[in-house]
């Protein structure tokens, strides 16, 4: 008797998803758990005439998959793909109280391979985790990556159908050439976002608020965890994200801590607040952290990444920032509109000055080596070791960029 | 039902569409291709009137609209036009028909050059019988009410230069014209450049002027004699009445008209912008034609900026004219502006005081059964389309489930353009738009050169020309097909194809007058 009416109490009514007449490619789902078998499906949906079949044969399937057997259904959809649809019934499903342990995955894409340990990091494009409209187009304009948030823009309410929405479009958007990151939450919840998110693939994680070494360590057990029990075998890199002094004072601890961190990044927002100073648009207040980072990072030997821009209108402000964020020894930063994409590739990418002195820098390199000579000369000019390191490396960043061939 | 269907006669056209031998008692002529239909004869004219029956002071003024439409000789079964350079502000389409009910007129054709949402009352007229049916694009409520069959007789559509062509050749003769006028004397000189309802072109009310029956002026800015300049001359108007106003300004002209904030569709108008660049079409002295929607405004201001970092400019450009044409002209990137309708204030305040920002009509821009039309004179042409075929055919009238959804505008004319370009994204939430066969045949695709998606560029295999042009530009070039495998993808697969019932409510017309497709009766509405 007990047990039957725990049960009753911990099934419910639930629901998922946002719908309305501002929505746009999302589904909200209702779940009424009942005791009678059969489940029954009332569908609304923007695009009945095409897909309506087609949505209420992948909801049957889903709970098929999801062990549903006694339920009410309903959904309303806004013009929502398939995997935003299977990620918010699960999501309802799971809220509901059932369901427990399975899972309704959408048809997988082909997966990109694992990504470079130090391939191009210029851009990273935020999207919000719950927000699916915009994860189909988030490639188009070629960002070096696209990170599928999960923390700060998405209201704490929302953690467990983001998270489901995340790792399904991990599973089956296809986001092109682009590195694909996904940002947990601030541990604990981060570790239980990696359950979900590890076996999708991601190519790097971002760990919010890291503080010191330990965290970073926790994280990166927790995803060997999830990668045994899956028989992942690939890298699965990760990029601390400093937003406190205590974090920025960590620098070179963090961005040691593990040979799996590719890259320390800042985020202003939290660290301004931490230090109780405004955020300006020159950045003097944190110019000593972004320089702290810079030095840790190239200490460490992993890739400085800067913050991001705010101001999504000011493109110029844009450039000013990452110009200067690239001569500080930066090597990219954050996107929060598509639009910034460009301007920070043209801003991190070497410019043709550059990329001529360093050509001819690296062809007299290259004679003097031909020639079994010590020194190398640029006419009646003696370059020295480090100047030919650094034009070798700004060759390699263009050909890696593909602005040389 | 059964007795509509046993009437109806279906002819299948050029370009394989079924389409009814007979529409509203007349008989019509099937598409027969692009250029293939050539009628002799002459044009309709109206009466022959005499100086004696009219005011020698010039004074046409009539107390109202009835007392108008009674002494033109309004009876039961005639066509009333009006015209749609107010947009969705105007009120004298309304006032006029509710005018005509007042006098208990019945079974009336409505002729508008174009309806809008704000017009839905037009519904009331056809339900009490005022009206038997509507020849104009409809959309919103009207749309929904001829798509689901409710309409007595059936829909006519035409493009702008079509309704031109369908006036002069006498396919619709006008009865009584009533034109709404921002500016009119007593004689019934007329202008939209002025006055508190300004709107700026008339063009699509000068046919009606010229071919109807007999012309009625409504104005609420009557000046002295004489308006100056009159795009609708008095010597063609018999009545002229004063209303305190024509329309909501606020509709009339949006204060500012607005470029796409949509990343993708900014990235669609990149890529037009640049296939013209790229195409050799951007050269000094050429000419283009963008609308007023949001991917066009966007191409505009990219196009704009290369033509800048180019050091080339325009002769020529044509409109829907907005701020970022007035732009164009304003800092000598064109030499004129030929404007076919005007959207925003700015540019209605250009088109009154600037010389080279000219009122054209769809006679000079459009009309396909003239001496050749400025349409196939322009270089490129950027237009939308709800949908587009593998063989690059438009539709633009209805949504992909067979509702009524735009009017066609001067989308078929633009269609002659040396450079026909379709922006479109390649889908919009779930619904494909680059599809295997378009619902509802608007334009055909051996007119239609490029389509532009934001997962790139279809260039029609027809045009090698254009292919080898923009050949290692970078631009992602792709065949249509390719695109729409990748859409199918996304959306999880093709979509469904709605029923639809064998009722045909409503016709599209070729830019020649023929018959070009059909829309049938879809069951309901949502």
């Amino acid at each position: 008797m007990t047990s039957i009416s725990e049960a009753q109490t911990l099934r419910r009514r639930a629901e998922a998803g946002n719908w309305g007449v501002d929505i746009r490619s999302d589904a909200n789902v209702q779940i009424e758990p009942r005791d009678r078998d059969g489940i029954d499906i009332a569908l609304e949906s923007r695009v009945e005439a095409y897909y309506g079949e087609s949505i209420l044969a992948q909801a049957e399937q889903a709970l098929e998959q999801l062990q549903v057997r006694r339920a009410g259904v309903a959904i309303h959809d806004e013009g929502a793909l398939p995997f935003v649809i299977a990620a918010r019934i699960e999501a309802a499903v799971k809220r509901a109280g059932l369901g427990d342990g399975h899972r309704a995955l959408p048809e997988r894409v082909a997966i990109p391979g694992a990504s470079a340990r130090d391939r191009v990091r210029r851009s990273r494009l935020y999207l919000p985790g719950n927000e699916p409209k915009y994860f189909v187009n988030a490639a188009l304009r070629k960002p070096d990556a696209i990170i599928l948030d999960l923390e700060d823009s998405v209201h704490p309410a929302e953690k467990d159908a983001a998270r489901l929405l995340v790792r399904n479009a991990l599973r089956a958007v296809d986001f092109g050439d682009c590195e694909r990151m996904v940002r947990i939450n601030q541990l604990p919840l981060g570790l239980v976002d990696l359950e979900e998110i590890v076996p999708e693939l991601p190519n790097l994680v971002l760990l919010p608020k890291a503080e010191r070494p330990e965290q970073v360590l926790q994280v990166i057990d927790q995803i060997h965890d999830v990668k045994k029990a899956h028989g992942i075998n690939r890298e699965i890199w990760l990029m601390p994200i400093l937003e406190s002094a205590l974090g920025i004072e960590n620098a070179y601890a963090i961005a040691a801590a593990s040979p799996e961190i590719v890259a320390l990044t800042i985020g202003l927002e939290d660290y301004t607040a931490d230090l109780s100073v405004a955020k300006t648009a020159s950045g003097a207040e944190s110019l000593y952290a972004r320089q702290r980072l810079v030095n840790a990072a190239h200490a460490a030997g992993v890739q400085a990444i800067d913050s991001v821009y705010g101001d999504v209108g000011d493109l110029e402000g844009l450039k000013e920032w990452s110009l200067k964020s690239r001569a500080m020894g930066f090597e990219g930063m954050g996107c929060i509109h598509p639009l910034q994409i460009a301007v920070i590739h043209e801003a991190f990418a070497p410019t043709a000055g550059e990329i001529e002195k360093a050509l001819k820098i690296v062809a007299a390199f290259d004679e003097a080596q031909q020639k079994g000579l010590g020194v190398v000369s640029l006419g009646s000019k003696m370059i020295d070791a480090p100047v030919v390191q650094r034009a070798l490396k700004l060759v390699d960043r263009a050909k890696a960029m593909g602005i040389l061939p | 039902m059964q007795e509509l269907e046993d009437k109806l006669q279906l002819e299948q056209n050029a370009a394989g569409r079924l389409v009814p031998a007979t529409v509203n008692g007349r008989s019509q002529v099937p598409y027969l291709g692009v250029g293939k239909y050539k009628p002799a004869g002459h044009k309709a004219a109206p009466p022959v009137r005499s100086a004696a029956d009219y005011p020698e002071d010039g004074d046409k003024r009539v107390p109202d609209l009835e007392t108008a439409l009674r002494r033109c000789g309004l009876r039961d079964g005639m066509v009333i036009s009006n015209h749609h350079h107010l947009r969705d502000g105007d009120s004298v389409a309304l006032m006029a028909l509710r005018a005509a009910a007042h006098l208990g007129v019945k079974e009336l054709t409505w002729f508008p050059s174009a309806s809008f949402p704000s017009q839905e009352a037009a519904i009331e007229l056809m339900e009490n019988g005022t009206i038997h049916h509507i020849e104009g694009s409809m959309n919103g409520p009207l749309g929904d009410y001829c798509t689901q069959g409710k309409m007595r007789g059936m829909g006519v559509l035409r493009s702008h230069g079509g309704r031109w062509q369908a006036v002069q050749d006498g396919e619709v003769h006008i009865d009584i014209a009533v034109i709404a006028a921002p500016t009119a004397d007593a004689f019934g000189n007329a202008d939209g450049s002025r006055g508190k309802s300004a709107c700026g072109s008339l063009g699509f009310a000068l046919a009606d002027s010229l071919y109807a029956d007999r012309v009625i002026v409504v104005t609420d800015n009557l000046v002295p004699f004489p308006c100056v300049p009159w795009q609708i001359q008095g010597n063609n108007v018999d009545y002229v009445v004063q209303v305190d106003s024509i329309g909501d300004p606020a509709k009339i002209v949006s204060g500012t008209t607005q470029i796409t904030r949509s990343p993708d569709r900014l990235l669609i108008a990149e890529y037009v912008a640049k296939f013209l660049r790229a195409a050799g079409i951007m050269r000094d002295g050429f000419s283009f034609q963008a609308g007023a929607g949001g991917i066009a405004l966007a191409f505009v201001d990219y196009l704009k900026r290369m033509m800048k970092e180019a050091g080339v400019k325009a002769r020529f450009v044509r409109g829907g004219s907005t701020k970022y044409l007035v732009e164009l002209l304003q800092e000598g990137l064109t030499d004129y502006i030929l404007d076919g309708q005007t959207f925003d204030l700015d540019a209605v305040k250009s088109i009154a005081e600037n010389p080279r920002h000219l009122a054209t009509s769809p006679f000079t821009s459009y009309n396909y059964h003239g001496k050749g039309n400025f349409a196939s004179m322009i270089d490129a042409v950027v237009l939308g389309a709800t949908e587009v075929d593998v063989n690059f055919n438009g539709n633009v009238v209805t949504h992909s489930d067979g509702r009524l959804l735009h009017g066609i505008g001067g989308w078929q004319n633009c269609l002659a353009a040396g450079c026909t370009i379709l922006a479109v994204p390649s889908f919009r939430d779930r619904i494909p738009v680059i599809v295997d066969e378009v619902t509802t045949l608007t334009g055909p695709g051996e007119l239609i050169d490029v389509v532009a998606t934001e997962r790139g560029i279809a260039i029609n295999p027809g045009r090698q020309d254009l292919i080898d042009a923009v050949k290692g530009s970078g631009l992602p070039v792709r065949t249509l097909q390719d695109i729409k495998a990748e859409i199918e993808c996304i959306c999880g697969g093709k979509p469904a194809r709605p029923k639809r019932s064998g009722r045909p409510v409503a016709i599209v017309k070729w830019a020649d007058g023929t018959v070009l497709d059909t829309i049938w009766k879809v069951s309901s509405s949502r």
